[in-house]
């Protein structure tokens, strides 16, 4: 199991109820986990539990065999810059560097990722690579982010969480901000990328319709439960 | 990409409010640079009115009244110096060398002295430097008369040209020597000192426009300028006059015979003693301008703060993507604080270049109106210092949104804020 946890309870201070009651969740290797709860259900407490920007109340959130609440918070920064790439809902890239010097910076953070990326070739050719497969050609790469559109953006985004193949992806309602086409599209592109890596991805949303492209998916209901069901 | 080139491009990005940041802080800066600036150069060019000159003697007054009216033109004499007493003291035989000076007469507002060719010989001025002649030479007749470089340049005198004096220091129709014209025989090289503003002319020539005058004004029996020199144009007395003596060790002594001599209240002061009590008093303006410099640059820096105070709202979706990325609060805390530096650093960069911009703009205006000739010199160790606590004085102020940033960041997390 790449990610655990166990008993995670969160609440922040001087709230009276829980706004995380997970019992237990696993999520294998390499798996495409879909997440979906309606918004207020903690998705994105959720989110920072797992990249380890906040710490549960009570329980265990285990990664890649570590616990996470046994790390001081810089080595929790360090740890996610090593194996964790995140995709927001919108606004992924910084509007002062390209296309390309936003993938990069990705290694600035990240010995690991570094290592990775430049392990066949230099880090520049890979994330050219890389946004070459998510169909971004090569005239994009060192234009402004904001010449993109929003659909090119989240591409954009999806290279720069998957350079130095870290072992675990989170996606925040990637294509929330999508329309119906580009949405199918770039689910394509980014199972097709994450398998090709073998990337563990966790990809939340409120949509229930993205559920079916999913192996597997699970339910944050309003009871702050999680409902697993095969699919 | 290290954070450096990050702060760069960011700050690049968010340049046109932080543009008005630097201008207001280079403007500090200049404010700071330019009193400081002045300062010196008004020190300087005061103490360097005279040199080698060890003593003033005038009529028994304040030794400030005597130093600003024999030095700097301004004021007038309470009193004159006999010309019995003059030469008697000039025969002292520590005395190696005098230079008889009279003042009271006018030529368009510039101040007339009558001197001897002496003051040619002896005077000296900054690092010892001897007035030297652009054009011409030492005034020989009684109607000769050598200007200064800026009477000169203001009036558009040339050699040979004529001029007529007026008497005493306000030019009026009526009180003008205008029987006795003088020609220009001789102009001086600038100096920076009032010698610029100065018409030379000899004892005798002050003598002979004066010669048919009483009690300040024109007697009823009027002698031409031919007459006039028929007479013995030796005055009867002078306005003041400095003494070089055969050994600086003699000056505390003869300065005390001169201020004890009994056939006349006599005042002997030492030149470079009381330019520097002079340079005391009125240095005080100095310290309240650069005081309110130092106001300037605190606003300067508040504002800096406050602009970048307010991009931090602006700034929080990317310090979320950068945590995102994975950098650490550390490297949030590094990032606010570049900028800060940049921001700064550019603005002291700026103020320079604005100080040397202004000095070449204002130069000639400021030596025009002042007197002070703002030398090009490049930045000595103190207004060096002056940018370094500036620089550092942004860096404690950046702290402020830094550890707002930092802590901002740790309870943003990953939460965007749309």
């Amino acid at each position: 199991m790449i990610v655990q946890l166990k008993q995670v309870k969160f609440r922040w201070p001087g709230q009276t109820s829980d706004i995380i009651d997970i019992e237990k969740l696993n999520i294998a290797s390499g798996e495409h986990l879909f997440v979906r709860g309606p918004s207020g259900s903690g998705k994105t407490t959720l989110l920072n539990l797992l990249a380890g920007i906040h710490l549960p109340t009570s329980g265990k959130v285990e990664l890649l065999g570590t616990d996470l609440a046994s790390l001081a918070s810089n080595k929790r920064d360090q740890f996610r810059a090593d194996h964790i790439g995140v995709v927001f809902q919108q606004f992924n890239l910084l509007p002062y560097l390209t296309t390309l010097e936003n993938v990069v910076l990705s290694c600035a953070f990240s010995q690991r990722k570094n290592d990775n990326a430049s392990k066949s070739s230099e880090i520049e050719t890979q994330a050219k690579k890389l946004l070459k497969a998510l169909n971004l050609n090569e005239k994009m790469h060192s234009s402004p982010v904001n010449k993109l559109s929003v659909g090119q953006q989240q591409r954009v985004a999806v290279a720069r969480a998957l350079i130095g193949a870290p072992e675990i992806l989170i996606a925040d309602e990637p294509t929330s901000a999508l329309d119906a086409e580009n949405r199918d599209r770039f689910l394509d592109l980014l199972f097709q990328q994450a398998k090709a890596q073998s990337c563990t991805l966790i990809f939340v949303s409120h949509d229930p319709q993205l559920a079916k492209r999913f192996e597997r998916s699970i339910e944050l209901t309003e009871k702050y439960n999680v409902e697993s069901s095969e699919s | 990409m290290n954070l450096l080139r990050l702060a760069f491009k960011s700050a690049r990005f968010r340049r046109t409010s932080l543009l008005l940041t630097v201008v207001s802080i280079a403007i500090s800066v200049t404010l700071l640079l330019g009193v400081n600036k002045v300062n010196k150069q008004a020190k300087s060019s005061l103490l360097n009115t005279v040199s080698e000159t060890d003593l003033i003697v005038g009529a028994r007054s304040g030794p400030t009244n005597l130093l600003l009216y024999s030095v700097f033109r301004i004021g007038n004499a309470t009193n004159n110096v006999s010309w019995e007493t003059y030469e008697d003291l000039a025969d002292m035989d520590e005395v190696a060398w005098t230079v008889p000076i009279s003042l009271g007469d006018s030529h368009k507002g510039f101040r007339v002295m009558g001197t001897t060719t002496d003051y040619f010989e002896y005077y000296r001025y900054g690092n010892k430097e001897q007035i030297n002649f652009d054009e011409g030479d030492r005034f020989t007749e009684v109607y000769d008369t050598v200007i200064g470089a800026d009477v000169a340049k203001k009036l558009g005198y040339k050699v040979g040209d004529k001029i007529i004096l007026s008497h005493g220091l306000v030019s009026a129709n009526f009180a003008e020597h205008d029987d006795k014209p003088f020609t220009v025989v001789g102009i001086l090289n600038k100096t920076g000192t009032p010698i610029d503003q100065t018409v030379h002319v000899s004892l005798a020539g002050i003598e002979a426009i004066h010669i048919d005058w009483k009690d300040g004004a024109r007697s009823s029996v009027p002698l031409n300028a031919e007459q006039a020199l028929k007479f013995d144009l030796t005055p009867t007395s002078i306005t003041a006059f400095m003494v070089g003596l055969e050994n600086r060790a003699f000056t505390f002594r003869v300065q005390r015979e001169i201020n004890e001599y009994n056939n006349e209240p006599m005042s002997a002061i030492i030149p470079g003693a009381t330019l520097a009590e002079f340079w005391k008093t009125i240095s005080t303006i100095e310290q309240v301008l650069f005081v309110i410099s130092g106001f300037v640059l605190i606003s300067g820096l508040l504002g800096m703060l406050t602009t970048i105070l307010s991009t931090l709202n602006e700034r929080r979706r990317e310090i979320a993507v950068l945590r995102a990325i994975g950098a650490r609060a550390v490297h949030i805390i590094q990032l606010i604080l570049l900028e800060t530096l940049i921001v700064v650093i550019a603005g002291c960069f700026l103020g320079i270049a604005m100080i040397y911009g202004l000095l070449i703009v204002a130069r000639p205006l400021i030596v025009d109106r002042l007197g002070v000739d703002l030398a090009f010199s490049w930045l000595d160790s103190e207004q060096l210092l002056i940018v370094g606590g500036v620089i550092i004085g942004a860096a404690l102020v950046g702290l402020i949104p830094a550890v707002i940033a930092y802590r901002r960041s740790i309870q943003d997390g990953l939460a965007l804020k749309v």
